[in-house]
C-alpha cells in the first residue's frame, strides 16, 4: 500500500530524498515530465505544456515530516538532539527511533529515582537523549554523525475500524492523494508539486510556485484535529471521519471566501462530506503559494489527523477517499469556478 | 540433549518481553514459561496464585534452593468508556505518567485491540508544554464507534504497552517488561547450566506473580516451598546521564550482588566468592533497608529464609524502552548455577551465623 510505504519511509525537512525517490519511481510511467528543482521539490507535469489550454493548476503536498536532528554526542555515547519542525518534547519519552541504520531509544530516569516534584514537570529537549547502546563517543560515531536525523519507528497499521495509525501522515497523506491524482487522466494543464521544507517555514513552496507560475493552486494537507477526550467540541478544529477539511483561515492565509463558498457548494451538490477547518492556528504551503507572483487563488483541502507531529497519529481512511473525490471535483469543475 | 531444542536466552527474552502479563493477569504468559521450563526441569507446576515452579533434583535432595524472578509487568487498566468513544484508564504498578503520551497500547478486551494514547498537537498546546500531562487528562483512541467498543471492551480490562524489542549496539536490547522477564531468562540459563554440572541440593525456580503491586507471589510461593535458601533475581537501575550520583551499577559490567539487612551475609559472601573463583564479572549493590524485590518478602517467610539477590543492570526502568546488556543476563545465570553447585552437603552448617 503506497500510503504505508510513504509513511514508513523517513524524510524530514532538508532530507526528503527517500520520499522523492519513491514518488519518482511511482509516477514515472504516468506523467509527461518529472523534475527536481534547486531546493528539492519534485515537480510532475502531467502533459506537455501545450496539450491543454486553460488555466495551469498546481496541486501540492509536502514531502517532509517532523523529526529530530542529532546535535552532539556525549563522551559516554549518548546522542543529544533538537527538533526539526514543531514537536512537543512530552511525546518523545519512552519511544524508539531510527538513525541511519541504527535503532535507538529515548529513555527517562526511572520513576523510582524521581522526586515527587520532578513528576509534575515535563522533560524538555535539553534533558532528553537517545541511547543507541554505544559504549563511548567513538563507538557512537561509527554509526551516527552530528547532523544526522532520528525518526520515529512506527508501523502504519489499521486502528479499529476504518482508521489508520502511523507517523508522518502530515503530509504523506497529501503526497499519497496527489500521487494517485497524477496517475489519472484528467484533461487539464496539471502540475503536481511535491514540496520540501514545509515544517520549517513553507520554504519549498515558494520556489515551486515561482517556477510553475500557476493560475490556480490546491494544497493537500494532513491537518490538526484536537478531537480528543479532554477537549471540548469548540476546540476540536476538525473531526476525523467527518470528511475533508476546507480551510478558511490560518496563520499564513486568508482563503478567498467566494472560492471557499464555491468549493463548499460543489461538495454539497455532489454529496461529498466535508467540514470546515475551525481554527486560525497552524499554516501550510498555501501561505507562500497564494502570495507568489501577482497572487495565486489557492485553496487547502486537508485530511484531519489526530495527534499529528507525534509518533502515532490517527486518520480515517474514508476521509482520504473523500479528499480525493473533493480535489478531483474541484479540478473537473474549474471552468465553472469564479475566482 | 533437551537443551538443544530450547530457545536461546535472547529469543526467550524477546518472546517474554513482547508477550503480556500485567500483575494479576500473568496467565497469558504462563504457557510460554511452562513450555520452556519443561525442557529443563523434572516437573513444572503452578499454584492458585499463578506462580510457576520448575523443579530440578539435586544429588542429595535434602535441602531446597529457591530461585525467584517475577514475571508480571506494570500496565494500565480501563477505568471508563467515554461517550465519545475514548477510554479513560488507571495504572497497575508504578507507571510514570510522563512516558504515556503518544504511546501505543494493547487493550485486552474480548480480543486484543490496538490503541493510541492521544496528545494535543503542538500547534495548539505550546503554552503549557513545560507541565507533565496528568493521567486523568489522557485518553486512549481505539478507532472504534462507541457501540463497537462496548461489544469488545469492558471497564477493568487490562492494557499493556505495545513494543517490539529493539536491538541496540553491543548486544544491548530495549523493550518493555524486561523488568523482570530478564530474571526469568536468568533462571532458564541457570537451569540449563545445572544440567551440565553436579549439584547436591534440589533447585526450584519460581516465576512469581504480582511483584509490582507488593511482592505478593513471592509471599505465597515461598510459604509453599519453605526453602532452605533463596535467591531472588530482579533488575536494578543502571547509570545514565540523568542518574549521576544516584546510581553506581553499570550496564555490561556483570550481574549485581546485593548486600545489606535483606540478605544473609553468607549468601552474599558465597556469591562473591563464586564470581571471583569463576572469573565472572560482578558488581555489588549495598542496600541499607528495603530492597523492593521479592527478596524482601522471601526473607521473612515461615521461620525465615537465608536470602540473596542477584540483579541485572537496567536503564529506564518502568518505561517501554527498558535497556539491558544480554551478557549480564547470561553471566547471572552462570553465577547462580556455580553458586548452587558450590554449596556443601551440610547446607545448614554453611548458612548459619
Amino acid at each position: 500500500m503506497l500510503l504505508k510505504t510513504l509513511t514508513e519511509l523517513n524524510g524530514t525537512s532538508g532530507d526528503e530524498k527517500e520520499i522523492r525517490n519513491l514518488l519518482k519511481d511511482e509516477l514515472e510511467p504516468y506523467v509527461h515530465s518529472l523534475t527536481t528543482d534547486k531546493i528539492g521539490n519534485l515537480i510532475a507535469q502531467k502533459y506537455p505544456h501545450d496539450q491543454y489550454e486553460g488555466p495551469k493548476v498546481m496541486v501540492t503536498a509536502h514531502m517532509d515530516e517532523v523529526a529530530l536532528m542529532i546535535t552532539s554526542i556525549s563522551p559516554d555515547g549518548f546522542l543529544k538532539f533538537k527538533p526539526v519542525g514543531g514537536i512537543d518534547s512530552r511525546i518523545l519519552v519512552s519511544k524508539a527511533v531510527k538513525i541511519n541504520s541504527s535503532l535507538g531509544v529515548i529513555g527517562a530516569k526511572a520513576i523510582h529515582l524521581q522526586k515527587p516534584r520532578e513528576r509534575q514537570q515535563a522533560l524538555n529537549f535539553e534533558q532528553l537523549y537517545i541511547d543507541i547502546g554505544a559504549k563511548s563517543k567513538e563507538d557512537a560515531e561509527k554509526q551516527v554523525k552530528i547532523g544526522d536525523y532520528a525518526y520515529f519507528l512506527t508501523e502504519t497499521e489499521t486502528l479499529g475500524q476504518g482508521f489508520l495509525k502511523g507517523k508522518a501522515f502530515d503530509d504523506r497523506v497529501g503526497c499519497y492523494v496527489l500521487a494517485e491524482l497524477m496517475k489519472k487522466d484528467l484533461p487539464l494543464n496539471l502540475v503536481g508539486a511535491f514540496t520540501v521544507q514545509e515544517e520549517v517555514g513553507l520554504r519549498g513552496a515558494s520556489i515551486a510556485a515561482f517556477n510553475v507560475q500557476p493560475d490556480f493552486a490546491i494544497v493537500i494537507e494532513g491537518t490538526i484535529s484536537a478531537h480528543m477526550l479532554h477537549v471540548d467540541e469548540e476546540g476540536w478544529v476538525t473531526e476525523p471521519g467527518k470528511g475533508p477539511a476546507i480551510s478558511i483561515m490560518d496563520r499564513e492565509t486568508l482563503y478567498n471566501p467566494k472560492l471557499v463558498q464555491q468549493v463548499i457548494s460543489l461538495a454539497e451538490k455532489n454529496g461529498v462530506p466535508y467540514q470546515l477547518r475551525r481554527s486560525n492556528s497552524g499554516g501550510n504551503d498555501a501561505g507562500r503559494i497564494h502570495l507568489s507572483g501577482g497572487g495565486v487563488p489557492t485553496i487547502t483541502i486537508s485530511v484531519p489527523c489526530r495527534y499529528i507531529h507525534s509518533s502515532a497519529s490517527v486518520l480515517s481512511e474514508k476521509d482520504i477517499e473523500d479528499t480525493q473525490r473533493l480535489v478531483e471535483l474541484v479540478l473537473t469543475s474549474l471552468d465553472e469556478l469564479k475566482y | 540433549m533437551q537443551s538443544a531444542q530450547s530457545l536461546s536466552p535472547k529469543d526467550f527474552l524477546i518472546k517474554l518481553s513482547e508477550n503480556s502479563g500485567v500483575s494479576g493477569y500473568e496467565n497469558s504468559l504462563a504457557p510460554l514459561v511452562i513450555e520452556e521450563f519443561k525442557k529443563l526441569a523434572v516437573q513444572v507446576d503452578t499454584d492458585s496464585f499463578g506462580n510457576i515452579y520448575a523443579h530440578r533434583k539435586g544429588r542429595m535432595g535434602k535441602y531446597k534452593i529457591m530461585l525467584a524472578a517475577h514475571m508480571d509487568e506494570i500496565g494500565l487498566m480501563v477505568k471508563e468508556i467515554d461517550e465519545r468513544g475514548f477510554l479513560r484508564f488507571t495504572t497497575v504498578g508504578g507507571v510514570d505518567p510522563r512516558i504515556l503520551l503518544s504511546q501505543e497500547v494493547i487493550i485486552h478486551g474480548k480480543t486484543p485491540i490496538l490503541g493510541v494514547i492521544g496528545s494535543v498537537p503542538p500547534h495548539l498546546s505550546a503554552t503549557d508544554s513545560d507541565k507533565a500531562v496528568k493521567i486523568d487528562d489522557m485518553g486512549i483512541d481505539v478507532g472504534l464507534s462507541l457501540e463497537k467498543i462496548k461489544e469488545t471492551i469492558s471497564v477493568g480490562d487490562v492494557i499493556t504497552f505495545k513494543r517490539n524489542t529493539i536491538d541496540l549496539l553491543n548486544g544491548r536490547m530495549a523493550g518493555k517488561s524486561i523488568d523482570d522477564r530478564a530474571g526469568v531468562v536468568v533462571m532458564k540459563v541457570c537451569l540449563e547450566e545445572l544440567q551440565k554440572i553436579h549439584h547436591n541440593h534440589d533447585v526450584i525456580a519460581v516465576a512469581t506473580t504480582q511483584e509490582e503491586v507488593g511482592l505478593r507471589g513471592a509471599i505465597t510461593s515461598t510459604y509453599t516451598l519453605n526453602p532452605d535458601c533463596a535467591i531472588a533475581i530482579d533488575v536494578t537501575h543502571a547509570t545514565t546521564p540523568d542518574t549521576k550520583g544516584m546510581v553506581e551499577t553499570e550496564l555490561g559490567k556483570g550481574p549485581v550482588i546485593a548486600l545489606g539487612p535483606n540478605f544473609h551475609p553468607v549468601v552474599y559472601e558465597e556469591l562473591v566468592r563464586v564470581a571471583k573463583e569463576n572469573r565472572l564479572p560482578y558488581q555489588i549493590n549495598p542496600i541499607p533497608g528495603r530492597s523492593g524485590t521479592d527478596a524482601w518478602a522471601i526473607q521473612i517467610t515461615q521461620g525465615g529464609v537465608p536470602t540473596g539477590l542477584v540483579s541485572i543492570p537496567l536503564r529506564y526502568m518502568h518505561t517501554t524502552v527498558e535497556t539491558l546488556d544480554l551478557q549480564d543476563v547470561i553471566q547471572a545465570g552462570k553465577l547462580l548455577a556455580y553458586f548452587i553447585a558450590g554449596l556443601p552437603e551440610d547446607l545448614e552448617e554453611k548458612i548459619c551465623y
